[in-house]
């Protein structure tokens, strides 16, 4: 009896041990841990929402009011429908880099802000969504440059970024910009993107126009590409290529740049242009500030990326004045 | 089954070798591997060099260290399979591990009998009693287990069917562990058994916290067992305060000197656990020690196991004044207390105590009897202590600029989940550059692996992955030579940077004083040199107006005298006009007052220089190039500026944090 009792104890240890084993070997790692991560998954751009433009369409409207500048503008590509669909989710991707207040002109301006989501709501975008990942602090940033007011107004949705929202992204011929934490959040699920910033003066990049606004989508330490920005620029225009770019350049920062601070520092240059040519865009918007578009290498490294055309009789180009 | 037959065969004339003498040879034999394997932990080929013995074995058979890495990484890395082997042996007899191969166990046996042998009868069962506050180490072990039980609640540990199926089992394991801890009423303090339901609810609720305190993204787990974890504690402090101080087992040369940042600290922790065993026989075992804790727990119903035979005891007490576990023997032996010494066999008189398979009930007790209050607090601390040290910010933003961990540690975050505090790479590292922490990587970090260029023989020498390939936790992982140095495979990868080196200008020689020196360029290990010069020239001297002609060929500078630093004047040059064209002779020889040019003579001063003249040196400044430097601060090492050196490395651009990068 008590025998038996011992073999069905045994038994059962047994089993408890082999158990054990069978577990502890289930988690064995024999040579450790890697370089990488590998649970880590990145996505590889590039991200291509251009519209199918040959040649790229670039309209300049003299004005001062934004939102009527923007709406010949756009009678003048042949309306937003020609770009915008009704089962579009849209991101505007907009330059709220610093908290300061519109007036100032350091972030895209609200009416500008407002009047885009309203042409993309009546152009019957499904879902339309204004982010950026800012400098300042990104609560701030959105409700002091007047962008929060612009979007609730007009009814789309504000994306403030948080911690999670970043996942590397990687440009694949690209030399900077390889497995870098990106604001996918935002811009991953978009279908059409448009990239809506104000002319300025930049003191590293020479000038911050719709190429430079790209910098807004990169997370991570991105101000270590700031010893080679020109490079990075040049590879954000190959990584993301808008359907549309919105310059604005009603008033453009001339001095003292990014960040500005002072009346002082605007010139009132009352041009506003919308381009399906990125590089196009930000070639007029070097001539607003009174510089040689040759000057910033940035446009000459997009241009060779594909990203657009520098050349003015490439461009069909449409001048409109606002009423 | 019954050990003790031999002497009821032979009761009078022992002429076989008693239990409690194969015990002692155990304990002494492990002791001495203990020691000597620690002794043999330094660079060589020699048979005293580490070669190829096992000297992480005793961390490696550590189950505490087993379960709470694969609670924390849900891995278990390479080596740690030996502690299924205490584990399983664990289940069949119990404490085994904690009275018959634990080093440390041993010492304080030791010590416990040198301090309590001369007491009287009554004295030495007064101190062997079971006391509800041996329940503190299951609090503890319960505490660190739940600091990296947080590590669950990460969503890759449940991101396919395996993870999901050995994450469930590790769950289970822990609850297990939790119910075991708690009162089932055959403790020294009989509780009525609790009920089951309030038990689990109680869990799921200790769980649920978990998971809400676990959405804080900073920390999910953090290990850490090895503060108070009984092989990590004395191999720590063998590695770190007892070899160096009696200067025992050291490497050969300048390394042999080692220096031990906050050996204070250690050194007194050390005395404090061995000398606790004059209050106490076992003090550490019976109250601190979590491993003993685990292994009570999960040798709480083993196989064989001792129990005492009612009918015989005469409740003498015999077993009692010398029990090393604190189990009350002469009642029922309290098997997660067992530490399995044997004592009470020997030297019951009545042969009332044995070693059985046999199950009769009450004749043993399982215990212990940490309340479920207790029990419950002491996971749901653990759990809040690591998100509530991650709003530090010490893995992220915040993170500690001089903490330069050795090459091939993993990311903060994941080191943190792996190290246990052994020292195994500290006595390893050839220059004993390597030192433990003290507060700089937070508390959290106590005595995890960071570098200081003062302390070491060297910098991180860069032919040498000794600690990456020690480490048994892989905390700091296995590297090749190639993958560290980014060669041949590695080529497109790099070379593995442990931080960058800064040139302080306004302390170094050739920026700040206008003395050559390159000390930290000629020791640069990676080529080509992550150090480079630039060319500066520096005026050492300058007089408004003229030089005239002395004699002995000298020109004469009033007011100059050479600086003290060169006898001989090397790469100093006299910058002057003559006829209008600027020219730079080389001075060959200076006092104070003259100088001698090469080859230009007195005569050659007609019609005289105009405007002002210098004495100029040329010197070349250093420059760190940050694609190359790989932060193993041998320049820093060496630099002259002793003090705080005039070239230092920190951890920015470290390859382990991509966030950190500094060069493109």
């Amino acid at each position: 009896m008590e025998r038996r009792r011992f073999l069905k104890e045994g038994l059962k240890y047994g089993a408890g041990i082999a158990a054990l084993w069978g577990l502890g070997w289930s988690f064995a790692d024999f040579s450790g841990p890697g370089a990488t991560d590998p649970a880590e998954k990145e996505i590889i751009g590039p991200f291509d929402w251009s519209p199918d433009e040959d040649p790229p369409q670039v309209a300049v409207a003299q004005g001062t009011d934004r939102g009527a500048a923007l709406a010949a503008a756009l009678a003048a590509l042949g309306g937003m429908k020609r770009f915008v669909g009704p089962e579009d989710r849209v991101f505007i991707k907009v330059n709220a880099a610093f908290a300061s207040p519109p007036a100032l002109g350091a972030t895209t301006h609200p009416d500008l802000v407002e009047g885009l989501i309203r042409e993309c709501r009546l152009a019957g975008a499904r879902k339309i969504l204004v982010s950026d990942n800012p400098i300042n602090d990104p609560v701030s940033c959105f409700r002091l440059s007047g962008i929060e007011g612009a979007v609730r107004k007009a009814g789309a949705e504000l994306f403030v970024p948080g911690p999670r929202d970043f996942q590397k992204a990687s440009l694949p011929e690209g030399r900077l910009l390889r497995s870098w934490p990106m604001l996918t959040k935002a811009f991953a699920p978009a279908t059409k993107v448009i990239n809506v910033a104000p002319v300025k003066h930049h003191h590293r990049a020479g000038a911050s126009m719709i190429l430079k606004n790209w910098y807004g989508l990169l997370g991570g330490p991105r101000n270590v590409f700031h010893q080679d920005v020109h490079t990075v620029i040049g590879e954000l225009a190959a990584l993301f290529r808008p359907t549309l770019a919105v310059l604005d350049g009603v008033t453009a920062m001339v001095t003292n740049g990014p960040t500005g601070g002072s009346l002082s520092d605007l010139k009132d240059t009352r041009t506003l242009i919308v381009s399906t040519d990125p590089v196009a865009a930000d070639v007029l918007g070097a001539a607003l500030l009174g510089m040689d578009p040759d000057r910033l290498p940035y446009l000459a490294l997009a241009e060779a990326a594909g990203a657009g055309t520098r050349n003015p009789d490439r461009w069909r180009l449409h001048r409109v004045r606002a009423a | 089954m019954k050990w003790d037959r031999n002497r009821n065969a032979n009761p009078h004339a022992r002429t076989d070798m008693r239990i409690v003498t194969v015990r002692r040879i155990s304990q002494a034999f492990f002791f001495v591997l203990f020691l000597w394997f620690c002794a043999v932990t330094r660079m060589g080929a020699g048979v005293t060099d580490i070669r190829g013995w096992p000297v992480n074995w005793f961390l490696q058979l550590d189950p505490l260290t087993a379960f709470a890495t694969v609670l924390t990484t849900g891995t278990l890395f390479a080596g740690l399979l030996w502690a299924l082997v205490t584990l399983s042996f664990t289940v069949l007899f119990g404490r085994f591990f904690c009275g018959w191969v634990c080093p440390f166990g041993a010492l304080h046996q030791a010590m416990g009998w040198v301090r309590h042998r001369d007491l009287s009868f009554k004295e030495k069962i007064r101190r062997n009693q079971p006391s509800p506050r041996h329940g503190i180490k299951f609090g503890l072990l319960l505490v660190f287990l739940g600091m990296a039980a947080g590590s669950l609640a990460d969503p890759g540990r449940w991101s396919s069917p395996t993870t999901i199926l050995q994450s469930g089992v590790l769950l289970a394991a822990l609850a297990w562990v939790l119910v075991g801890a708690l009162p089932h009423g055959n403790g020294p303090s009989p509780r009525a058994s609790e009920d089951p339901v309030k038990t689990a609810g109680l869990l799921a609720a200790c769980l649920a916290a978990g998971l809400v305190l676990a959405r804080f993204p900073t920390a999910r787990g953090l290990l850490q067992t090895g503060l108070l974890d009984p092989i990590p504690f004395f191999q720590r402090s063998l590695n770190l305060v007892i070899l160096p101080v009696l200067g025992l087992g050291q490497p050969a040369g300048t390394a042999g000197t080692r220096w031990t940042h906050g050996a204070w600290l250690l050194g007194t922790l050390f005395a404090a656990a061995v000398f606790l065993n004059w209050h106490t026989p076992r003090f550490y075992c019976r109250y601190v020690c979590p491993l003993g804790a685990l292994l009570g727990l999960l040798g709480r119903k083993p196989l064989w196991r001792f129990s005492r035979i009612a009918e015989r005891c005469t409740e003498c007490l015999r077993c009692e004044a010398v029990c090393d576990g604190a189990c009350a023997p002469s009642r029922a032996p309290i098997l997660s207390a067992c530490t399995l010494c044997s004592n009470c066999l020997i030297h019951c008189p009545e042969e009332a105590v044995t070693y059985t398979a046999a199950r009769e009930e009450g004749k043993s007790a399982a215990g212990p009897d940490l309340s479920r209050r207790a029990a419950v607090a002491a996971v749901v601390g653990g759990l809040a202590a690591a998100p509530v040290l991650g709003l530090q910010g010490l893995t992220h933003r915040r993170f500690p600029p001089l903490v330069v961990r050795p090459p091939g540690s993993l990311p903060e975050r994941d080191f943190l989940k792996r190290c246990i505090k052994c020292g195994q790479c500290v006595r390893i590292c050839p220059t004993g550059v390597i030192q433990p922490a003290l507060w700089e990587a937070g508390v959290e970090g106590l005595w995890t692996p960071v570098l200081d260029f003062r302390a070491g023989s060297s910098g991180c020498q860069w032919n040498c992955t000794a600690c990456s390939r020690i480490c048994p936790t892989a905390a700091i992982r296995r590297l090749s030579l190639e993958e560290k140095q980014g060669k041949g495979p590695f080529e497109g990868a790099g070379p593995i940077r442990i931080g960058l080196a800064f040139v302080d200008r306004n302390r170094c020689l050739p920026w700040a004083l206008d003395r050559p020196c390159i000390v930290c360029e000629e020791n640069c290990p990676v080529s080509p040199k992550a150090i480079r010069t630039r060319d500066g020239w520096a005026t050492i001297f300058e007089m408004a107006q003229g030089v005239s002609a002395g004699g002995d060929d000298r020109l004469d500078l009033p007011g100059f005298s050479p600086p003290g630093d060169a006898a001989v004047p090397e790469n100093v040059y006299l910058q002057w006009e003559v006829d209008g064209i600027g020219r730079r002779d080389p001075i060959t020889d200076w006092g104070d007052g003259w100088i001698r040019l090469d080859g230009v003579t007195a005569a050659a001063l007609e019609p005289g220089p105009t405007g002002p003249v210098r004495v100029v040196r040329a010197l070349k400044r250093p420059v760190v190039d940050p694609v190359r430097c790989v932060g193993c601060g041998i320049c820093q090492h060496e630099c002259p500026v002793r003090g705080v050196p005039a070239i230092r490395v920190s951890a920015e651009n470290e390859t382990r944090h991509p966030d950190r990068r500094l060069a493109l």
